[in-house]
């Protein structure tokens, strides 16, 4: 497979530190079949590095907006670009291949495939991105290298996903979203099944590997308590507007 | 490590996954073992007679005369003449020509006379010779040789004494000269397993006091005259031929059939068993369509676990979305799961007809005189096979079309 010129040249291109890995501008979106919702993003950026809280409550447009941001679904009119590439610009199958090497994904919870054993859940993303999997050396050593810093216990690779704990099974996927160092991982509440105590440890464990590898996080939270351990809060209200239209 | 998720996901489900694949499995076996036993009966079936070159009889069909003169089916409707029977024995392309006289009966077996060149010429399954089990030939006018079937079902040993009934299924019965069990044949599958022998003149003895389907009032010949009577037959019901080259068969066969004497008929035993294979062959073909019938409704079964596997499954479609997989990967993942289900469901199904051969083919052959070969798949059994596997994945195309607009429509984005 040739790789796409824009994609290769945004993962080869050495950001600069005022260069934004995500950038919206003047996005607006409308899901199909329901007139009554929409949402529209002015402007929103994330810089290399940073750790963003992005607070909102649910039917704030927050999934909406991940979405957007991660090209299963296209913004009506208005630009996203994630490390310098127009994702509209790519097609279907480009933007699925993008967003594996572009972005790291934790979700809420469900995270991995609970019959498969740990190394494959982490080396899954690599999989469909070849350039980040090109950026591994050794993905085995690397996969296990960051379940060690993690701090799960030694032999949990060759475990299965399912039969891990909800704390354990938040750091595998953190661990998924870090392997590669994508420039950008996003996080939909995925300390909400966990205890405070676990919360903030596990947010320290995801922050000092996204700072090591200078990686973007943005966490997407109806919790504003978390707010200290972040370089930056964004509330949702202030960068989106929900449409919503007298039905 | 897609190959190994698949597997992983499909042991996950092992339950419903396992009861798939059997139900593929047992009609992957049904279908082969039907083809088995179709081909079995066909090649038993053109093993019933070998090395006869013609079979001779009284003008009708040809499936008739080889029902009647081979498979003891029906009756003749006419006999032929002794003096046709010399006539064509005396011609010089004939190498050996063995007479037939049926219409008697023994119970529910047919009783036949003939000489003692039957047991030379003779031959089954691709030129073997009758054996004897016990006993001799043969010897005595009232000697009887019979079939391994007639001397299980009826009980009989060496020197049992067998009174033979005028005609089939009748109540007149040839009392007055009783028959000995001089010899039993080995078991050949074949319906002389089925067959009482005795000789030509045998024959003709029991009928010396019988007119027009009779016994004449009051007269019954003593055993020993009638031994010493010359009891040459006036008729016989068909003959075996054998000629000295094989090119001269068609010449034989057409100057028999235009013998101005007496309206004969004279027929391939091979041609005739391919007519009447083709009328049998119906069923045949209906055997093949209802297992595979069974085989469709298997693998929609197959189908309808997948269906219903779907919504359980939104997550993982969900993550590995989310990982970068397209929704065509999701599409590939089903039908790469279906076709191991089918795969696997197709070579369990092989094995267990295996299994039912090595149990089943001593139980076939001596209930049914049909020996199914036990041989490594044909090419035709391993095309099945591979029909069901791409069956299979066709069938799937289904569910995973479905799968793939789901994952289109969810994103990665699944609210359970």
């Amino acid at each position: 497979m040739t790789p796409q010129p824009s994609t290769s040249a945004a993962c080869s291109k050495p950001l600069s530190d005022t260069a934004s890995v995500l950038q919206l501008d003047d996005v607006r979106y409308r899901w199909p079949g329901r007139a009554s919702f929409g949402l529209h993003v002015p402007d929103l950026s994330l810089a290399q590095a940073e750790t963003i809280l992005l607070l909102g409550e649910s039917g704030s447009g927050k999934s909406t907006l991940l979405s957007l941001i991660c090209g299963t679904i296209i913004a009506d009119t208005g630009r996203i670009s994630v490390s310098g590439t127009d994702i509209a610009a790519l097609s279907a199958g480009q933007r699925d291949r993008f967003r594996a090497e572009q972005i790291g994904l934790i979700f809420q919870q469900f995270n991995l495939l609970p019959f498969a054993n740990v190394q494959d859940n982490i080396l899954l993303p690599l999989k469909f991105a070849p350039e980040r999997r090109n950026r591994v050396t050794d993905p085995n050593t690397q996969a296990a290298q960051l379940c060690n810093d993690l701090g799960l216990p030694t032999g949990v690779m060759s475990a299965k996903a399912g039969t891990l704990s909800v704390g354990q099974q938040q750091r595998v996927a953190a661990a998924r979203a870090l392997i590669g160092m994508p420039p950008l991982i996003i996080a939909d509440e995925p300390t909400s099944s966990l205890d405070a105590a676990t919360q903030a440890t596990f947010l320290d464990l995801l922050f000092a590997q996204s700072r090591a590898h200078g990686t973007t996080v943005l966490m997407v939270s109806h919790d504003a308590r978390l707010s200290d351990q972040f370089d930056r809060v964004i509330h949702m209200a202030d960068v989106a507007q929900t449409v919503r239209d007298a039905a | 490590m897609i190959l190994r998720l698949a597997f992983g996901s499909l042991i996950a489900r092992s339950l419903t996954v396992c009861m798939t694949i059997l139900a593929i499995a047992l009609s992957v076996a049904l279908f082969l073992g039907v083809e088995k036993v179709r081909t079995g009966a066909k090649a038993s079936f053109a093993d019933t007679i070998s090395g006869t070159d013609l079979i001779v009889g009284a003008r009708s069909g040809s499936v008739q005369l080889l029902l009647y003169s081979v498979f003891r089916i029906g009756n003749a409707t006419n006999n032929m003449t002794w003096e046709s029977y010399q006539d064509i024995a005396d011609r010089p392309e004939v190498d050996w020509i063995v007479p037939i006289s049926l219409g008697d009966s023994h119970r529910q077996f047919r009783v036949m006379g003939t000489t003692q060149a039957f047991f030379e010429r003779y031959k089954y399954r691709s030129g073997q010779s009758l054996a004897l089990r016990d006993g001799a030939l043969m010897d005595d006018l009232f000697d009887t040789v019979i079939g391994a079937d007639v001397a299980a079902t009826l009980g009989y040993d060496i020197e049992d004494p067998i009174v033979v009934a005028h005609g089939l299924a009748s109540f007149t019965e040839h009392e007055d000269q009783p028959f000995q069990v001089s010899g039993i044949l080995e078991k050949t599958g074949t319906p002389v397993d089925r067959t009482v022998i005795v000789s030509l003149e045998a024959i003709e003895a029991i009928h010396v006091d019988w007119q027009s389907g009779a016994q004449i009032p009051g007269q019954s010949t003593p055993a020993d005259v009638l031994r010493q009577m010359e009891l040459q037959p006036q008729a016989i019901t068909a003959a075996l031929v054998g000629v000295k080259g094989r090119l001269q068969v068609f010449g034989l066969q057409r100057s028999i059939n235009e013998y101005p004497q007496e309206p004969l008929l004279a027929i391939l035993p091979g041609v005739a068993l391919q007519e009447l294979w083709q009328i049998v062959g119906i069923a045949e073909t209906a055997l093949i369509g209802v297992s595979a019938m069974v085989i469709i409704t298997a693998l929609i079964g197959m189908m309808a676990t997948i269906f219903s596997s779907l919504n359980e499954r939104r997550r993982e479609m969900a993550i590995f979305r989310a990982m970068g997989a397209r929704p065509r990967v999701i599409l590939g993942l089903l039908v790469l799961e279906a076709v191991i289900m089918a795969a696997l469901g197709a070579v369990l199904g092989l094995g267990l007809l295996y299994v039912g051969l090595f149990i089943g083919q001593p139980l076939i052959d001596s209930a049914f005189g049909l020996w199914l070969p036990i041989e490594p798949p044909s090419l035709r059994e391993l095309w099945v096979l591979l029909g069901v596997v791409a069956a299979g994945a066709i069938v799937s195309m289904i569910p995973a079309l479905r799968a793939y607009r789901m994952s289109l429509a969810d994103g990665m984005m699944v609210r359970i």
